[in-house]
């Protein structure tokens, strides 16, 4: 009996470790009342926190932004703003914030999951033309990574419908930050056949026939291709391939396909949130400030490309600039996109039908 | 069971409040909650939603590999807790304790770690691939991942019972002459069975729910690795709670009966055996 007891409570210790390396791990969830509650008592004092719901790959980016934000609005204000930051996958994110997660503003992968905080009556219609450019702050396309000296000579995306290829990308159904390769790959596909459904659903479907492994999440598909070694090639955000690059520069090459898409992360003002915090001014402040040219050029080094064109063009030794990018209005914005093709039973559900 | 009169231990009123607000706040408001959510659905949406070939083939996914990971865990299993029970060697304490780092693990880390280890590049994995035989990104990877998640619900269920078991029945069935096959599989196995059917129904349980792990390591092709948590996840990704929690109570429904129909069995069994008092 007492051996059981020592090998339980080894367990529970390892338990109550790992708990707590989670907690830390992901501080600033809901866990920060207290700090709620402070700011809320001194709005228009010298201190005020706010907090910022993203998603997955921007952790690099607004690492930075924050610290140089604070630094201007300070300079501003005279207030000390401390930003904390939420990060998981863009859906599960919307989700959260719908079902309560008190983020003043989301910086989010897809307008339409900005749209779903939105349907939860949390941020007031008319949030995509509060900020230039669609509150796009900064942009990015879908490109192929492949591997070292591109032993399969994919160039372009008919090379991927090929026999052999193996094609590593997120399920676009799990995954919203994946619709844009879908959509990037059915763009390309939509010029080649000028618009003649049937083929292009074919190419679609031997596409995604090609696809090895469907990732839950565009990090899992990264860790399928890079560590475990699945696949010729992968798709990808453009910001996320260039961060496999630089980690292992000798082992993958960028290939910048002739078409994709814009993809186009989203930024909103949570309105309920900050009425209720007294927070608009900053939390409005704080997603302003990302086009001002210092913000953009930190999108720029974190590989994403910035909205503004006279800094995009500073960047163009890494970014293919002559690349054709359709955008989501081409087909037909976000709801129809959604409707048409990842809803259930819609174009990738029947790609996959027997 | 008495009816209630004097009662050995008092409090019974407030103990009995105590596990039905329990339960209550815990299990029973949480799957009322499911109900009420799917009840959105009219029957023929909830027929259609439940019935599309790519739900039905990822329930078909979901019970195989969990099933198939519940029967080897009933066997590894037993033959840990045996081990652990009655033999004594150097590290046993620390081979106890690793028996529950499973429970400990972020289910996450497992699932990338197995994946790493077995795909076709991985450790093991490589060496299976020389003679063709793919273990991630198949079936055979979701259940190696259930069998990791599974094993300490049977260890733990068998373990207590092996260590109380009167040996003087085993020695008396050598005595008699009895083989010692025989006597695991009349005087032994017996007195486990419960043990061992309680564990391997907790295990069944958590593998059918298992998602964390599986994700990595499936590879989620629609109708070969897709298992059924990810479609209730790729459901409420398009916010449509409805049909996530109408799969869900599917689910649910059929691993209830699934749970029932083994514990019936082994009751009626263990009737037989004990002449019909239990």
């Amino acid at each position: 009996m007492r051996k059981r007891l020592v090998s339980s409570g080894l367990a529970a210790v390892l338990a109550a470790a790992l708990a707590a390396g989670s907690l830390t791990g992901c501080g600033g969830g809901k866990g920060n009342d207290a700090a709620t509650e402070a700011a809320k008592n001194a709005s228009a004092a010298d201190k005020v926190t706010i907090t910022n719901v993203s998603y997955d790959p921007t952790r690099e980016l607004y690492e930075q932004y924050n610290k140089v934000f604070a630094e201007h609005w300070k300079e501003q204000t005279g207030q000390d703003v401390e930003i904390t930051q939420s990060h998981g996958g863009s859906g599960k994110q919307a989700l959260e914030v719908a079902n309560g997660l008190e983020a003043d503003v989301v910086t989010l992968a897809l307008e339409y999951d900005v749209k779903a905080v939105e349907d939860a009556g949390l941020i007031e219609p008319g949030w995509k033309e509060e900020f230039d450019k669609d509150s796009s702050p900064y942009t990015s396309t879908i490109v192929f990574l492949v591997r070292k000296g591109n032993p399969k000579n994919i160039k372009d995306w008919g090379d991927l419908v090929k026999d052999g290829i193996g094609v590593i990308t997120p399920n676009p159904k799990t995954s919203g930050g994946a619709r844009w390769n879908y959509l990037a790959a059915w763009a390309y596909a939509d010029k080649l056949y000028s618009g003649d459904e049937t083929k292009i659903k074919d190419f679609m479907k031997k596409l995604y026939e090609n696809v090895l492994v469907l990732d839950s999440g565009a990090r899992g598909a990264t860790t399928s291709f890079v560590e475990n070694g699945q696949g010729d090639v992968l798709l990808a955000w453009e910001n996320e391939a260039y961060l496999s690059i630089k980690d292992a520069p000798d082992d993958y090459e960028i290939i910048t396909p002739s078409i994709s898409i814009l993809a186009q992360p989203s930024v909103a003002v949570v309105d309920e949130v900050v009425d209720a915090r007294g927070t608009r001014d900053v939390a409005t402040g704080y997603l302003k400030y990302l086009y001002s040219d210092e913000a953009q050029k930190i999108a720029g080094d974190n590989f994403y490309r910035p909205s503004n064109e006279k800094i995009l063009q500073e960047y163009s030794d890494t970014f293919d600039l002559n690349i054709n990018l359709v955008t989501i209005d081409d087909f037909g914005g976000w709801d129809k996109a959604q409707e048409t093709h990842f809803a259930d039973g819609g174009v990738f559900d029947q790609i996959y039908e027997k | 069971m008495k009816k209630a009169g004097k009662r050995v231990i008092p409090g019974f009123g407030l103990s009995m409040g105590v596990t039905l607000a329990i339960l209550s706040c815990v299990v029973l408001i949480p799957l009322a909650s499911l109900a009420v959510y799917s009840s959105q659905l009219g029957i023929k949406e909830f027929s259609e939603v439940v019935t599309r070939e790519r739900v039905l083939s990822s329930f078909y996914v979901s019970f195989l590999t969990a099933a198939a990971a519940t029967a080897v865990n009933a066997v590894m299993g037993v033959v840990i807790a045996w081990v652990l029970v009655r033999y004594d060697f150097p590290g046993k304490r620390i081979m106890d304790g690793m028996i529950e780092l499973p429970f400990a693990l972020p289910t996450a880390v497992a699932g990338i770690a197995l994946t790493s280890l077995t795909s076709d590049t991985g450790f093991v994995g490589r060496f299976f691939a020389r003679f063709g035989i793919r273990i991630a990104y198949t079936r055979i990877g979701i259940t190696i991942a259930l069998v990791f998640i599974g094993i300490p619900f049977v260890v733990r269920a068998v373990q207590p019972v092996l260590e109380k078991l009167d040996s003087s029945c085993e020695e008396a069935a050598r005595a008699l002459g009895a083989e010692p096959s025989v006597v695991f599989w009349k005087v032994i196995f017996p007195e486990l069975k419960p043990a061992l059917f309680t564990g391997a129904g907790l295990a069944f349980g958590r593998c059918l729910g298992e998602y964390g792990s599986v994700v990595f390591i499936a590879g989620n092709k629609p109708y070969y690795t897709e298992i059924t948590p990810l479609i209730i996840m790729s459901e409420l990704q398009e916010y449509d709670y409805a049909s996530a929690t109408a799969i869900a109570l599917v689910m649910l429904a059929a691993s209830f009966l699934i749970l029932f129909l083994v514990n019936l069995v082994q009751a009626k069994n263990s009737q037989i055996l004990q002449g019909g008092n239990g």
